[in-house]
């Protein structure tokens, strides 16, 4: 056997019939994910076609995008706000109910958004194949699974086969040699490599992350780096599982356990790429140059050191477009810059660490005036975690708002938007146009420098207050 | 699905770079429960103004560019999620190719599952076409090519199954179904990780 690819020995295990010159591969997919926005329709052709989902062991559904964080609203006090949004959450109740999917629903104690229960729940785990309808499915490639977002008409596929026809993508290794300075989080390294690679630098390809500075990241950021390959076009990003892998998952609610869990890591162990294996490109960065930085732009690569300045694009149309929308000029410093609302939260930073970072930060301060923090847990568990540690009481005490699970302000669709001309500091993962809200300006960074220029209203490094 | 051979279209050009689904179709508009209506929708904020009138500087409103199937885009068209309303808002509009030098992953998928064509062409065909708005081509998908007005034939590679699927009218779904018997034969046979 010729040395091969983490990807490369995944792809083959769920191939169940290879692809021709003519015909794409018939992949196998162990985990389908769904959520309430892109499942409708693809219910709606399993109806009309008169199938059941063929595997509803394999599929779990929740509700996170367009459901509200306000307590009164989850829990039923008062009616849910935006009327559509209410629709799609009981027609996903209907849907799972007639076609026997496990469903999280709006008031379960497990529910949250989708990138950050299943990894909770140990659902995400090597070696597996696992999709979604939404393009952060790549954060399960944290585990050294093979994850990727697909289209309605796709998850109707999943529902009905439990396979996909994909063509086989090719390889792209980011070798990130030394290990992030203090103050610098996995947040400031994914837009880094984004950054360097551009927006579709990553187009056809699965990224392998790699390398020491890779090996020293925690699960928890790993799947940060990993969310994010999406914006670099990338079809899914993946990092070989070891110990810190094998550590996260051990005890939790569907991890293999007893005899099964031994035989599990022997197997999970072999479930990186061979010495010689080659990709079809590789770039390296080094770590230990990371600084954090922050988005300027309409785009995740539009991205620069928070100390440096605002790339100077005289002549360039679209840069210019963009730095009109966001109210930017070429040579301006980022720090100093005022925000209006920060936003720490996602399927990119609404993890418990992403909170006890902006807790060192928040703790014993206040938020600014005039500024509005919203905070945003990932899960209800991570939410019932943080209040049991005392960092929600942070939060409170320095003025954030402190909400239910969900997608939340990473984009405007259930209720937590930015209005137009704001500027909004967010940890999430997409600053297009208009994507917190109609008008509003993002500006993405890690949930550091989120608490930090919370606590200043302006861009602040939070190396100054750590 | 019908069958799908040509498009022969005056183009309407939006020259710019990494347009992502967002502005394809905001993300407000995704509390739907069905595919049908979203051309309204299509490129909300940068077709309507404030209050809501269309923004005659917008080149979709323009008065020629009425009725044309064939969107010209730079380059990363359809970047960031997978919502497959963004083909679902571009046909229901009537758009039925979209031609850039360079077309992301998810949304191409997408696209060729709804019969809208993703053409990608290289640099020197895409800044003739971004400079000359209102082009009359034919985008030929049984020969794979793009016909312009000058007489340039431009060759474009498409997935060689979705495009044999979108010239006979074929379901993939019903193809995938029909390999249910190896799938069985997988699912008794593999362990999984």
């Amino acid at each position: 056997m010729p040395p091969s690819t983490l990807f490369e020995k995944v792809w083959q295990a769920h191939e169940v019939v290879p692809e021709t010159a003519d015909t794409p591969a018939v992949l196998y997919i162990d985990l389908h994910l769904v959520h309430e926005v892109t499942s409708p329709q693809a219910f709606s052709a399993l109806r009309a076609l008169k199938l059941p989902v063929r595997r509803p062991e394999r599929t779990l559904a929740t509700m996170d995008h367009s459901t509200p964080t306000a307590s009164d609203q989850v829990f039923g006090r008062v009616p849910i706000k935006v009327d559509a949004a209410a629709r799609q959450v009981r027609q996903l109740e209907q849907n799972a109910a007639e076609f026997g999917v496990e469903l999280f629903g709006l008031r379960d104690a497990r529910r949250g958004i989708v990138h950050v229960i299943s990894p909770e729940l140990g659902a995400s785990r090597p070696g597996m194949t696992i999709v979604c309808g939404d393009s952060h499915t790549s954060t399960h490639g944290a585990f050294g699974a093979l994850a990727f977002g697909i289209g309605s008409t796709e998850v109707g596929h999943v529902l009905a086969t439990q396979c996909l026809l994909q063509r086989k993508p090719k390889t792209f290794a980011v070798n990130v040699e030394g290990r992030l300075p203090a103050g610098v989080t996995a947040k400031d390294l994914i837009l880094a490599i984004i950054g360097r690679i551009g927006v579709s630098g990553g187009t056809g390809h699965v990224v392998e992350y790699r390398g020491e500075g890779i090996r020293a990241l925690s699960m928890e950021e790993r799947m940060t780096v990993c969310n994010m390959s999406i914006e670099a076009g990338a079809r899914a990003g993946m990092i070989a599982p070891d110990e810190t892998t094998f550590e996260y998952l051990k005890g939790r609610p569907r991890a293999p356990a007893g005899r099964d869990w031994e035989a599990a890591v022997q197997r999970w162990t072999l479930l990186e790429s061979d010495a010689g294996a080659v990709f079809d490109r590789s770039i390296d960065i080094d770590g230990g140059a990371i600084e954090p930085m922050i988005t300027y732009g309409t785009n995740p690569g539009m991205v620069v050191p928070i100390t440096a300045a605002i790339p100077d694009c005289a002549g360039d149309a679209v840069a210019g477009k963009a730095l009109g929308y966001m109210g930017f000029h070429g040579g301006d410093a980022m720090l100093g810059k005022p925000v209006n609302t920060v936003f720490i939260g996602s399927c990119t930073n609404g993890r418990l660490t992403d909170l006890q970072a902006a807790a060192t930060v928040l703790k014993g301060r206040k938020v600014a005036p005039g500024v509005h923090l919203l905070i945003v847990p990932g899960s209800q568990q991570i939410k019932r975690d943080a209040e049991a540690a005392g960092l929600a009481d942070i939060f409170k005490t320095a003025g954030a708002d402190w909400r239910e699970s969900g997608c939340s302000m990473c984009l405007g669709m259930n209720g937590d938007t930015v209005a137009a001309g704001q500027y909004s500091l967010s940890t999430s993962n997409r600053n297009f146009e208009g994507r917190q809200g109609a008008g509003a300006r993002t500006l993405l960074a890690s949930p550091l420098t989120a608490a930090a220029s919370a606590v200043r209203g302006r861009i602040t490094d939070p190396r100054e207050l750590l | 699905m019908q069958p799908l051979r040509k498009v022969s279209s005056r183009t309407v050009v939006l020259p710019f770079t990494h347009i992502d689904t967002d502005q394809i179709i905001p993300a407000r508009f995704l509390t739907t429960t069905t595919r049908e209506g979203l051309g309204r929708q299509l490129f909300s904020d940068w077709r309507y103004r404030a209050d809501g009138t269309p923004d005659p500087d917008f080149p979709l409103n323009r008065p020629e560019a009425q009725g044309c199937e064939v969107l010209v885009a730079g380059r990363n068209f359809g970047c960031g999620s997978s919502r497959e309303h963004a083909p679902w808002a571009l046909l229901d509009y009537g758009i039925r190719a979209v031609i850039s030098t360079e077309i992301a992953d998810i949304f191409r998928g997408n696209a060729l599952k709804n019969g809208l064509l993703p053409v990608t062409v290289d640099e020197s065909i895409a800044a003739w076409l971004l400079a000359h708005p209102g082009a009359a081509v034919t985008v030929d998908l049984e020969n794979a090519c793009v016909v312009l007005p000058t007489g340039v034939s431009a060759a474009f590679e498409i997935e060689s199954f979705a495009r044999h699927c979108l010239l006979h009218g074929i379901d993939q779904l019903g193809y995938l179904r029909g390999k249910l018997p190896e799938i069985e034969r997988y699912e008794s046979t593999h362990a999984g990780f």
